[in-house]
């Protein structure tokens, strides 16, 4: 049978073909993520590395008029900025690294030695050796790539031992600039925190409380219909649409202050709110019935059902909706744009009413900078929000995981 | 940092109050006799609730209105009138003023913002005074207000249980009232617009152009179908031409072919993509992805390959999309009852003639249903839109050339300078609206799909 021999032979054929597209199509998916994340890896260990220049500053000759007792508090750094800290640092490295060598310094350089002025005073007083940042150019030679002068710079520079390469700190902790080589994520970080404080303040209670309703309390009927319709289809709305209620509804209608984190939070916390109710009712829904009925029939009243049996037994569920409605939040960008949190802010903000960023915006408005110095921030920005994202994330699993090994 | 004081004091309070009607509990059970006596627990929490409620809900409403209420008075102020009108410039004048008022920043950069801190600083004072004031006297008043109803005899158990459901209620309430407000905000700022704009000139008008719009005829230049196009080409026809197939051969082999073991490892590798931020994809698309494929185009001929093509930003929101698609897909599969698949391989068919001739079959109404919330996602999607499609608005297949989407039109004109009432903010209202009408039509209508089909096998 020649023909059924054939026959099953294409049949076969077409099985392993079959397999192996699905087999392409996960692999080509798992492609793109490692590309994906490679690529941003790459880059962001270039933008972590900051080059440092070694220059010796001698401030006691640069005749800086300065009054010693305002050299702490609120008004320092104005005073040193005023006194002509930032021509004396360049005079000192033009001096040390010979003509041109104020170029070779970050703009920013001068604020390093302003904040080790302000650790000590004495730095007035006597000439130091200071490793301060190198300038963008410089930077960017030192990655292998930049112009060829910045290139033959940086040898000489070599040559003469003045040029070290370490972890910039300064990312993490300082505020934006707009110098690439100074710019930092504190801000924005702090920014975040607030934002975040805002949004789970206000969504953990509206969400918790909400699915309680829903599954403990809400008499079967029109209400509760309507209100859970309103949540599965909030939880579908694109998020562009809370920035325009944001907009239309916290500021145009309450006056509230622009760009602030606690707008920001607030529209967050409606965007968030429908991920935790889902995730808690069915957190809820799992606490078997047994346990409310054992509750009321030794005379606990209703509240004391819900919140103090089926509540604790509920709770690593609500949690883990909390932590992945977190990460949503967290990774969210354009909501915040409408709002006004797309301006650049020097200074990181202190009141929740306060012009703020937060990192996805901070990495959205490098990713615009004209300035190819900062394509290597952006990649180290997007390196710290993906650490932050994957970590929430790693935890919601972990949660869950350990919740269903317990039930 | 009034607030925090305020919040601190009234919590205060709220503890006193809750001890104070623990001791009345404790004396209204003594005074009962019989086996039913109180327990002194509502007492307390009776007491602490109507301590800390009132007062708490006035100071979150102060929070929201009270920077707005200083702003007023500042700006009533001699030096407020000049002000610039509008925008962003009024705004960070406002900001500095207030750092400087509030001691954060030391000195301000424009001399309008020196000349208004003051006025800052005395009604920022005055407002926080108010604040304080008002909330410990609610909570006192509410404190002492429930003790005095304390008496032994008083059924503050029942209390606590309504209060605590309408509590509960009250926040269920929020869900559906954000619903009604994204609606009537949506509509009533379009209204607006169509008021200077006739709607058939915004629905069917070819001719997309927002700097224009400030003519005698808006309306010739707010045109939405090219946006409309480039949505739909971006969103539905590039980024689902990849994420459907890839999506659907993943769930379909990780689902039937591979080991419990490799499962286990590609699914949460499946999900990182589905964690990874949008504005992360925005950027990758940009900077990696939309220079290879304007060059990939140059390469095929095609003289005018755009650097922000619709090609580009498709693909990469079908890859932002594939782990959605391959989770509905996995769902849908494993919803088809296992009799169907064994009674097919029993019957001599192979494992991929059961997938396509049985499972897919059975499956496709939910599958469908993904797909269909898939695009509403893609159609929403706004940093992938922002960063790499073009801000230019054209009617063209050519998938190597630029498309605009509505979501990246939204956030253009959100973004400029635009005074609040310009048709051109009004029109970002208006797409806003459009965008709702459509992403809720697609929501409802996969729900029901997927939920039919789930009735069908139950």
């Amino acid at each position: 049978m020649p023909d059924a021999r054939a026959h099953a032979r294409r049949r076969r054929a077409a099985e392993a073909r079959f397999r192996l597209a699905g087999l392409a199509a996960v692999a080509l998916s798992a492609a793109a993520v490692l590309f994906l994340l490679g690529a941003v890896a790459w880059r962001a260990a270039a933008g972590f590395t900051e080059t440092r220049v070694t220059v010796r500053i001698d401030l006691a000759g640069a005749g800086l008029v300065l009054d010693p007792t305002r050299l702490t508090g609120r008004g320092a750094d104005l005073a040193l900025a005023g006194a002509g800290l930032e021509e004396a640092v360049a005079r000192s490295a033009d001096a040390a690294l010979g003509p041109g060598g104020r170029a070779m310094l970050s703009s920013g350089a001068w604020e390093s030695v302003r904040d080790a002025v302000k650790r000590d005073p004495a730095l007035l007083r006597r000439p130091a050796t200071m490793r301060l940042p190198a300038a963008a150019a410089l930077d960017e030679a030192a990655e292998g790539r930049g112009t060829p002068a910045a290139r033959a710079t940086l040898a000489r520079l070599r040559e003469a031992g003045l040029v070290r390469r370490g972890f910039d700190w300064h990312l993490l902790g300082g505020a934006d600039s707009i110098d690439p080589t100074r710019a930092g994520l504190g801000g924005a970080i702090r920014g975040t925190l607030m934002v975040l404080a805002v949004t789970l303040g206000a969504a953990v209670p509206l969400g918790l409380f909400a699915a309680l309703w829903l599954e403990e309390y809400a008499p079967r009927g029109r209400w509760a219909d309507l209100v859970e319709a309103s949540i599965n289809n909030l939880a579908a709305v694109p998020s562009i649409i809370f920035g325009l209620l944001g907009l239309a509804f916290f500021l145009g209608t309450l006056g509230m202050a622009r760009s602030a984190p606690l707008v920001g939070g607030l529209t967050l916390a409606l965007m968030t709110m429908p991920v935790i109710v889902i995730t808690a009712r069915g957190a809820l829904r799992a606490v078997p019935a047994s346990i409310r009925e054992a509750a009321a029939a030794v005379g606990a009243s209703r509240a004391q059902v819900v919140f103090h049996h089926v509540l604790p037994l509920a709770m690593p569920g609500v949690l883990t909706g909390t932590v992945i409605g977190t990460a949503r939040a967290l990774g969210e960008t354009a909501p915040l744009l409408l709002i006004g949190m797309r301006a650049f802010v020097a200074a990181p903000p202190v009141d929740p009413n306060d012009p703020a960023t937060v990192l996805p915006v901070q990495v959205f408005l490098w990713a615009g900078e004209a300035d190819p110095a900062f394509v290597d921030r952006t990649s180290a920005g997007i390196a710290v929000l993906l650490a932050v994202l994957l970590g929430a994330n790693g935890l919601a699993v972990a949660l869950r995981n350990r919740w269903e090994r317990r039930r | 940092m009034g607030g925090g004081v305020a919040l601190l004091l009234v919590a205060g309070l709220a503890l006193i109050a809750w001890s104070a009607g623990i001791a009345r509990g404790r004396r209204a059970r003594a005074a009962a006799a019989g086996p039913a006596r109180p327990a002194a627990a509502p007492f307390g929490l009776y007491a602490a609730a109507w301590a800390a409620g009132p007062a708490l809900l006035f100071l979150i409403v102060w929070s929201m209105v009270g920077p707005g209420l200083v702003t007023d008075v500042v700006l009533r102020t001699p030096d407020a009138v000049q002000l610039p009108p509008s925008g962003y410039a009024r705004a960070t004048l406002l900001a500095e003023a207030r750092a400087l008022a509030s001691g954060q920043s030391p000195d301000a950069f424009h001399p309008l913002a020196r000349a208004l801190a003051p006025a800052y600083a005395a009604a920022q004072a005055r407002a926080d005074a108010v604040a304080l004031g008002a909330a410990l006297l609610l909570a006192l008043a509410g404190g002492a207000w429930a003790l005095v109803r304390l008496e032994p005899g008083f059924a503050a158990r029942p209390r606590v249980e309504r209060g605590t459901e309408a509590v509960l209620l009250a926040a269920a309430l929020v869900a559906l009232l954000t619903t009604l407000g994204i609606a009537a905000s949506l509509m009533w700022e379009s209204a607006r617009f169509f008021r200077i704009v006739a709607v058939g000139d915004f629905l069917f008008g070819l001719h997309w152009n927002p700097a224009e719009a400030d003519g005698a005829d808006p309306g010739a230049a707010l045109g939405a179908v090219p946006l409309f196009w480039g949505t739909f080409l971006i969103g539905a026809v590039i980024a689902m031409g990849l994420a459907v197939p890839l999506g659907l051969m993943s769930a379909i082999y990780l689902s039937q072919y591979a080991a419990a073991g490799v499962r286990r490892h590609l699914k949460p590798l499946l999900e990182v993509l589905a964690g990874v931020p949008s504005v992360v994809y925005g950027y990758f698309a940009a900077i990696t992805v939309a220079p290879a494929v304007r060059d990939l185009g140059l390469a095929l001929g095609i003289a005018d390959a755009s650097a922000e093509s619709a090609l580009a930003a498709g693909a990469v929101m079908g890859v932002m999309i594939i782990p959605f698609v391959s989770s509905v897909a996995d769902d849908a599969l494993t919803a088809v009852p296992a009799d169907l698949r064994d009674a097919s391989l029993a019957l001599g068919a192979t494992p991929s003639e059961t997938v396509r001739r049985v499972l897919l079959p059975a499956a496709l109404p939910g599958v469908m249903g993904g797909v269909l919330l898939a695009v509403s996602r893609a159609v929403g999607e706004t940093m992938i839109a922002v960063m790499a499609a073009s801000g230019v608005a054209t009617i063209s297949a050519d998938p190597f050339r630029g498309a605009t989407t509505v979501t990246r039109q939204i956030v253009d004109l959100l973004t400029g300078e635009g005074a609040f009432d310009s048709p051109k903010t009004l029109a970002a209202f208006a797409l806003g609206l459009a965008l709702f009408a459509a992403t809720l039509v697609m929501n409802v209508a996969a729900l029901a799909i997927v939920k039919r089909y789930r009735e069908t096998y139950a």
